[in-house]
């Protein structure tokens, strides 16, 4: 545990990461109708509700990886220790 | 299937309490599911359709959010060396064919017998696979408590060291996870069969975890983790035949997400700290509650479909709101105990280090 307090935490990271995240939920949130209409239209449209996934996925997850860190909360040190 | 010109139009308005529901149900499944690779899907559902989305929306808006979920939590695990990304895609494969294949068992039952048949299937497919894989999971979880050897490398079972033991030229493949060749015609039928499961009850892990265990031999770390690259490739598939149909709401979709996105690193981390049993015992415990839950709903299919003496309306909705509260509990039962598991490793660990400083004299 020591070793993770001493090492630098990635809050830069989480801040910008969460930053473009809510960016994102806010215009998804804020522009629904345009989002219902293209996303649900079937067919190729298809591609637009996968990439976003995509997307949110990673920009979202790196932002929750990094607050769980910023947190506190990482892995096990067990294996690292072990040499 | 589908109807692409009303689709559209029937999702459901987002209020701040939907999207908070939204929000907390997706954490708590992607805790769940980060730690035994599936999960939360089962609440999910008809957590959904009970804000009014319609049953197909609601399939298709969980797909969507399980596949980039499940992409999130394999990264996670394998930086900790659990996944074993061939078994997980050979699986992931054969799981589509029986995702595909599942739909279509679905739709043909739909079309003979109605939405209380299909139920009816549904139910009897989750009480049966349940009761039998659950029931040998958490008691082979127990017998490891019992013995005291929970902290003892977990062996290949019977059954996997004979799998592992047949050689079938030209079929046979290294497995990391195995640490041996097993042949491909043995992980074919445990693909689809998890594959058959997802599209019928949502929660393709409740076969392939165990199966990767039992049948194949794999660590029960690794096969939770590996299973997490089967979702990826399922619902990765499963989802973009959905929207096609243009079915998934995206933006239930993203809410569960950022919910689940929470849950599943967090869920990932817990596997470091506890032992692999525990894997075991959280996938047994929820597998064998939510048993009792759908088993609640069989009589209410069974009145509806004129087999047994109806059951009046009110004791319908009395069973319908027992059985989802049920699964409510379920999950989180499931998320206390990864958390309970988690909290208790770190404490273990954080004593390790203290006695290390005292004896060496170093922080």
């Amino acid at each position: 545990m020591a070793q993770s307090s001493t090492k630098k935490k990635p809050i830069g990271k989480m801040l910008i990461m969460g930053i473009i995240s809510i960016a994102l939920y806010a215009t998804l949130l804020m522009k629904q109708d345009l989002v219902n209409g293209s996303f649900a239209r079937g067919g190729l449209y298809a591609f637009l509700p996968i990439a976003t996934a995509f997307i949110f996925s990673f920009i979202h997850g790196s932002f929750t990886g990094n607050f769980w860190t910023v947190m506190g909360i990482e892995a096990a040190k067990k294996k690292k220790e072990v040499k | 299937m589908h109807d692409l010109i009303g689709t559209a139009a029937n999702f459901i308005h987002l209020d701040t309490i939907t999207i908070l529901y939204l929000f907390g149900v997706g954490f708590v499944g992607g805790l769940v599911s980060g730690f035994i690779g599936s999960g939360g899907a089962f609440v999910l559902t008809p957590g959904m359709m009970s804000l009014g989305v319609p049953g197909l929306v609601a399939v298709a808006s969980n797909m969507c959010h399980k596949f980039p979920k499940a992409l999130v939590g394999s990264i996670k695990r394998a930086k900790y060396g659990q996944v074993d990304l061939k078994l997980g895609l050979i699986l992931g494969v054969s799981a589509e064919a029986g995702v595909l294949y599942g739909a279509h068992i679905q739709e043909s039952i739909k079309k003979a017998f109605g939405d209380a048949g299909s139920n009816l299937y549904v139910s009897v497919a989750f009480v049966v696979i349940l009761a039998v894989v659950g029931g040998f999971v958490l008691r082979d979880a127990w017998k490891t408590y019992r013995s005291g050897n929970m902290h003892a490398e977990e062996k290949a079972g019977k059954l996997a060291r004979w799998v592992q033991s047949i050689n079938i030229p030209g079929t046979m493949v290294y497995f990391k996870s195995l640490n041996a060749r097993i042949s491909i015609l043995f992980t074919i039928p445990l693909g689809f069969a998890t594959g058959m499961l997802a599209a019928t009850i949502a929660v393709g892990g409740f076969i392939g975890v165990p199966a990767m265990i039992y049948v194949l031999g794999a660590p029960s770390l690794m096969a939770s983790a590996t299973e997490l690259v089967i979702a990826f490739v399922m619902g990765l598939g499963g989802s973009f035949k959905f929207a096609m149909h243009g079915l998934v709401d995206i933006r239930l979709a993203m809410i569960i997400l950022a919910g689940s996105l929470f849950g599943i690193q967090l869920g990932a981390i817990g596997t470091t700290y506890v032992k692999p049993f525990m894997i075991k015992v959280v996938m047994g415990v929820i597998m064998v509650i939510v048993l009792f839950s759908r088993g609640l709903m069989v009589p209410v299919y069974l009145s509806q479909l004129g087999l047994i003496q109806t059951i009046s309306d009110s004791t319908v909705k009395l069973l319908k709101t027992t059985s989802f509260a049920i699964m409510i509990f379920a999950l989180l039962l499931g998320a206390f105990i990864v958390l309970r598991a988690m909290w208790q490793g770190r404490q273990a660990e954080r004593l390790q280090h203290a006695a290390g400083v005292l004896e060496h004299g170093k922080v």
